[in-house]
């Protein structure tokens, strides 16, 4: 590989790995409260991206288009806890596993019957004065590299660097780790546990669209079916990096992407095995460290 | 005896049930200002469940819960904390994952009174240097005793008008049982009203100015706390004399 096609790669697979780490994290912050996998999260990603779409040929400017997709899906995500998951709070996990298939399935019918089943072209969010972003490309040791690449990588950052100030460094983020480890605690604190809950569905449900919206822009195929295989590769990347640890899920999903880039370009006819690839990393982590890179070893509770 | 006009919280014909197990029977409970009032018994008398239904963890099926004039029975965990009562409860349950300066701070999570805090904080490591010292340690890595310290000061972070706590003296060392006894009367002095469930009835009766005898989910005596240490029947079955 020379030089400039090993920096094409890594850029490449440092952005897609952003992408699944912006979704990752979503996943992993609704398991490490609950204890659920939200199967609906790439669906939720995808909502935002429609939002996004039509806020554009509604005629809003691209920035306010973006941030309608990613509020709307913060509230979209906000909902769906209240009204699917919240009655479930004390029911057996398996009962709120199907109901987030279930959230799954309904999302993406009620996208096919509201957007159309046929796939919508996110350029149409660009016009004469953002059309560079698609255009333009940087020279760098070589290679060429679209400039929304290194855009997209610097959003992804900053926006990391927002969700750790959130959890580290304020109020609600005490109370969300707080209630990651005991909620009824939580509540004698006179906390009020569903409004922090809620909060996590809506701060994650935001990430993913972000992360939604961005893809769209590099890859601009809007389809009701679009975060399903996304879900599951955040998904993986979250296991990856141990789910539960946000940490984890950032690492996760940087290596996901990285892997599955490198895997392609180093075995160019290996390149329809790209999603299998991800799933053979998911089996082979499960086998000998189900934990994740980062995760805290499980102890079981009597 | 105890005046009416001076009692923060009182307890009418509590009645819990847990499926088709009738824990709590009919009890009724009154907790003056400024007073140690403690509930004694064996296992399973109803004492903890007493208390979540206080803190509002258990919904009672029939009762009030009489607090500043206004029933708070069936209001939830957090509407109660936020309304000044504070509970530490059975086996301390300190946040592991957060540290000992982010768990008292889950106390006042509510307080906007910045300075008030500060001096809350001061006075609680008054009470407890040990905590000052390891205040960017991880609650999970305090040993028992400390995190017992740690539990009692998150709940007086909240500045309750009545503290409850749950079993504070269990499974610690026979010095550690001693102090937690003494701050609890130090809290009371600095005019903090207490609500104790104990296992450990003699000290717990030492310290309390009012106590009540719990069997099976019923009250079977309550009576001035001295008077209830010179009781025949509570030395024969909870102070272990003959």
């Amino acid at each position: 590989m020379s030089g400039a096609t090993f920096l094409q790669n890594l850029f490449n697979g440092l952005m897609f790995g952003g992408l699944y780490a912006l979704l990752a994290v979503g996943y992993t912050m609704v398991y490490g409260i609950l204890r659920l996998i939200n199967f609906a999260h790439g669906d939720i990603m995808m909502m935002g991206v429609y939002f996004a779409f039509y806020a554009s040929l509604a005629g809003a400017p691209l920035w306010l288009s973006v941030l309608i997709g990613i509020f709307g899906a913060a509230f979209l995500g906000f909902l769906i806890d209240r009204v699917a998951y919240k009655p479930l709070r004390n029911a057996p996990r398996i009962s709120a596993l199907i109901t987030a298939i279930g959230m799954s399935f309904f999302l993406e019918s009620i996208a096919v019957v509201v957007f159309g089943a046929v796939p919508k072209s996110f350029t149409a969010v660009f016009n004469e004065n953002n059309k560079w972003l698609l255009d333009k490309t940087w020279n760098i040791g070589g290679a060429r590299i679209p400039v929304l690449t290194f855009i997209v990588f610097l959003i992804t950052a900053l926006i990391f660097m927002l969700l750790f100030w959130i959890v580290y460094r304020t109020k609600i983020g005490m109370a969300m780790r707080a209630i990651s480890s005991d909620i009824p605690t939580t509540s004698l604190m006179g906390i009020n546990v569903d409004m922090v809950i809620g909060f996590t569905f809506a701060l994650g449900s935001a990430m993913a669209a972000a992360g939604g919206i961005m893809w769209a822009m590099r890859y601009p195929n809007v389809f009701p079916y679009m975060g399903f295989m996304p879900g599951l590769k955040a998904f993986i990347a979250a296991v990856l990096g141990g789910i539960g640890s946000i940490p984890g899920a950032v690492v996760g999903g940087f290596l996901l992407g990285l892997l599955e880039i490198f895997l392609v370009a180093l075995m160019p006819s290996a390149a329809g095995y790209r999603d299998a690839f991800a799933f053979i990393i998911l089996i082979v982590i499960l086998l000998i460290k189900p934990d994740g890179l980062l995760g805290k070893k499980s102890v079981v509770k009597v | 005896m105890q005046k009416q006009n001076d009692i923060v919280l009182e307890i009418k014909n509590l009645n819990i049930f847990y499926g088709a197990i009738h824990a709590v029977k009919g009890i009724s409970i009154k907790v003056p200002k400024g007073k140690i009032v403690t509930l004694i018994g064996a296992n399973g008398a109803g004492k903890t469940s007493t208390l979540s239904a206080i803190a509002g963890m258990v919904k009672p099926k029939e009762g009030e819960i009489i607090y500043k004039n206004n029933n708070i029975a069936g209001k939830s965990p957090h509407e109660i904390n936020r309304m000044g009562i504070a509970l530490v409860p059975e086996g301390r349950r300190i946040f592991p994952n957060l540290t000992v300066y982010e768990n008292l701070m889950m106390g006042a999570f509510n307080r906007k009174d910045k300075e008030e805090i500060e001096r809350d904080l001061n006075w609680v490591y008054n009470l407890f240097p040990r905590l000052k010292e390891r205040l960017k340690q991880l609650g999970g890595t305090l040993s028992g005793g400390e995190q017992q310290m740690l539990a009692i000061s998150r709940a007086l972070m909240s500045r309750p008008d009545v503290i409850m706590m749950d079993e504070p003296s269990l499974g610690l060392a026979p010095v550690l049982v001693s102090e937690v006894f003494d701050i609890i009367k130090v809290i009371n002095e600095n005019g903090g009203t207490i609500l104790l469930v104990e296992q450990n009835a003699a000290q717990a009766l030492k310290i309390s100015h009012y106590g009540y005898v719990l069997e099976t989910g019923n009250i079977i005596l309550e009576n001035n706390s001295d008077l209830l240490l010179k009781d025949e029947n509570v030395q024969k079955a909870y102070l272990g004399m003959a």
